[in-house]
């Protein structure tokens, strides 16, 4: 009697959220893999239009064989090598100051350092390729000024301009995750560890990190998921003028030229697709060869 | 005078706050670029050297940001607060409600249904904005209010955070007595645990407001009516002209800081729920 009573509390509360995660999450990956085993082919001789037919894995073979969706992914590869050890280690060292008996103003910090999460990325990105212009950028001119030229538009300098976007967004959020678990730990541990002659850097790098572990493997997990869907900063850049980033750049831009300027939608979801794939894939790969602590964050 | 020892604390305390200064002026600098930068007109920007108030046109560039296109502007705003505040309020409330009947019921399948909403932590959503654009044309939903609405009602994150909440607000005993006075259980969520579990409903509506009126992806694919844009659209409407017309500059720049802040203040009142959020996310 009780228990029915409960179940069907218990289906009332969550449908809304299962009939909504069905509608906007299950629903579009099903149409997604749907949609890239198809392919549109003119019928007869070209004349009346064209018809959808079913093409197998054609469409994952020719993203796959594009030259450009090959380069995206080594782009992708190359954003994640440079970016995330900058990230977690920059965000790390920040939280691990903040949380030693020397900082002062820790409430400040926090705040201060958090507030560029508040910017939209768009935004960020704007103001970011605004004061990577020359004729607008007090910083570009103060650099040569300095004997600096440095070209953020360049080829070479692709790379390190959208780095320096998402690090600008996220650096302070993930200190803020690292800093809260930091908080967390037993003092007792750090204290006994003092007594025992560990000075300041031993107790950071030898106990408080390897305590914090399960959420430095949250924060990798949750930024290979991100970088993996690079899009917003590159575009921008892509519409700076002269310069290196093409509009096939990221797997992500690329499944967007695909839909919106080839009209080619079964390539446009099964690049979609080869990415979530990675992004599964990659997923997986964190949590297990970090260990089960991982799994529970 | 000092000793050695106090010598050295004090040189080490200058290095640890010297650094996390060095971090906040890398932080704020691109956030005092904006203001400055709001108060110029296209030459003065073009001069490159905003980090002053000299030519001082704030007053200028707000009328022209008011009058540009019938004051197209401010409609992206209203979008945008009508999107992310009826959003955001939504998807809390769905939140809290799943979290909730995932604490404090027992039934079958529950974890096989809990790993799913972890499952879709993980999914990246911009792999999802295509399909969905291509199911929202088939029911004649693209170019609508609610294209851009209904997408972000789900989080399943949101849900996660909503059952760490719940587990830690609401007692088992408040619900039993309420239970016990022959409450009926859409009741006693209603107003004993909703109540209770507060502080987490404006975390998630926190997170969530943000990250819609940050979104911009999805109304990317699925708007092409400039009356219904949200200001990150709009605004990147108007970048794409700037090379043209650099006349656009004062207003993508003027209209970007007004864009940044309500979150800005959002985010300092509410410093308290941001932190309990990360802290609950990354502790537990």
């Amino acid at each position: 009697m009780k228990r029915a009573r409960t179940t069907r509390a218990a289906a009332i509360l969550l449908g809304p959220f299962f009939v909504l995660f069905t509608l906007a999450m299950v629903l579009p990956i099903g149409y997604a893999v749907w949609l890239s085993l198809f392919t549109e082919k003119q019928s007869g001789l070209g004349f009346g239009g064209t018809e959808t037919v079913f093409s197998g894995l054609d469409n994952y073979t020719a993203a796959l064989g594009d030259r450009a969706f090959r380069e995206g992914f080594g782009v992708l590869l190359g954003y994640c090598l440079f970016y995330i050890p900058l990230l977690l280690v920059g965000a790390l060292a920040l939280a691990l100051l903040l949380d030693s008996t020397l900082a002062r103003a820790r409430r400040f910090f926090q705040l201060a350092l958090f507030l560029p999460h508040a910017v939209p990325g768009i935004i960020a990105a704007l103001i970011w390729v605004y004061l990577y212009t020359p004729q607008l950028s007090p910083v570009v001119s103060a650099m040569e000024s300095g004997g600096i030229g440095f070209d953020f538009f360049s080829p070479d300098g692709a790379l390190p301009s959208v780095v320096n976007i998402a690090l600008w967004e996220w650096l302070g959020y993930n200190m803020v995750i690292f800093y809260a678990a930091l908080q967390a730990i037993d003092r007792s541990v750090l204290e006994a560890a003092t007594v025992d002659g560990a000075g300041a850097w031993r107790i950071a790098i030898g106990i408080k990190v390897p305590l914090i572990r399960a959420s430095v493997v949250m924060v990798a997990l949750f930024t290979v998921i991100g970088s993996l869907q690079l899009f917003t900063e590159p575009l921008i850049l892509n519409k700076g003028t002269g310069s290196a980033v093409s509009s096939t750049w990221t797997p992500n831009m690329y499944a967007y030229t695909a839909a919106f300027e080839r009209n080619d939608y079964g390539l446009a979801a099964a690049a979609s697709i080869l990415l979530a794939l990675t992004a599964a894939l990659l997923s997986f790969v964190v949590t297990r060869f970090t260990g089960r602590k991982g799994k529970k964050a | 005078m000092s000793s050695p020892a106090s010598r050295g604390r004090w040189m080490s305390k200058t290095a640890v706050n010297g650094f996390l200064l060095l971090a906040v002026v890398y932080m704020l600098f691109p956030l005092v670029w904006l203001v400055t930068a709001a108060t110029k007109d296209t030459g003065g920007l073009l001069a490159g050297n905003a980090f002053s108030f000299d030519g001082f046109n704030l007053g200028e560039n707000l009328s022209n940001l008011a009058s540009y296109g019938d004051g197209i502007y401010f409609r992206w705003y209203l979008n945008s607060l009508l999107y992310a505040g009826i959003g955001a309020i939504a998807c809390s409330l769905i939140c809290v409600a799943a979290g909730y009947a995932f604490d404090k019921y027992a039934f079958k399948g529950k974890d096989q249904l809990f790993g799913l909403v972890l499952m879709g932590v993980l999914v990246p959503t911009t792999a999802l904005a295509l399909p969905m654009y291509l199911l929202a044309s088939k029911v004649g939903l693209v170019n609508t209010y609610w294209s851009v609405l209904i997408p972000v009602l789900v989080n399943p994150f949101g849900v996660y955070l909503a059952r760490v909440f719940s587990t830690g607000y609401i007692p088992d005993e408040a619900l039993e007595a309420a239970r016990i006075d022959g409450a009926g259980e859409l009741r006693i969520f209603w107003s004993v645990g909703l109540p209770m579990v507060m502080p987490g409903f404006v975390t998630v509506f926190l997170f969530q407001f943000t990250a819609i009126w940050n979104n911009f992806f999805l109304p990317l694919v699925m708007l092409s009516d400039r009356k219904l844009f949200p200001l990150s659209l709009g605004l990147y409407s108007w970048n794409t002209n700037t090379h043209g017309e650099p006349s656009f500059y004062p207003l993508v720049v003027t209209g970007s800081l007004l864009a940044v802040i309500p979150l800005i203040v959002a985010f300092v009142s509410l410093q308290r729920h941001w932190k309990a959020g990360l802290t609950a996310g990354s502790v537990k």
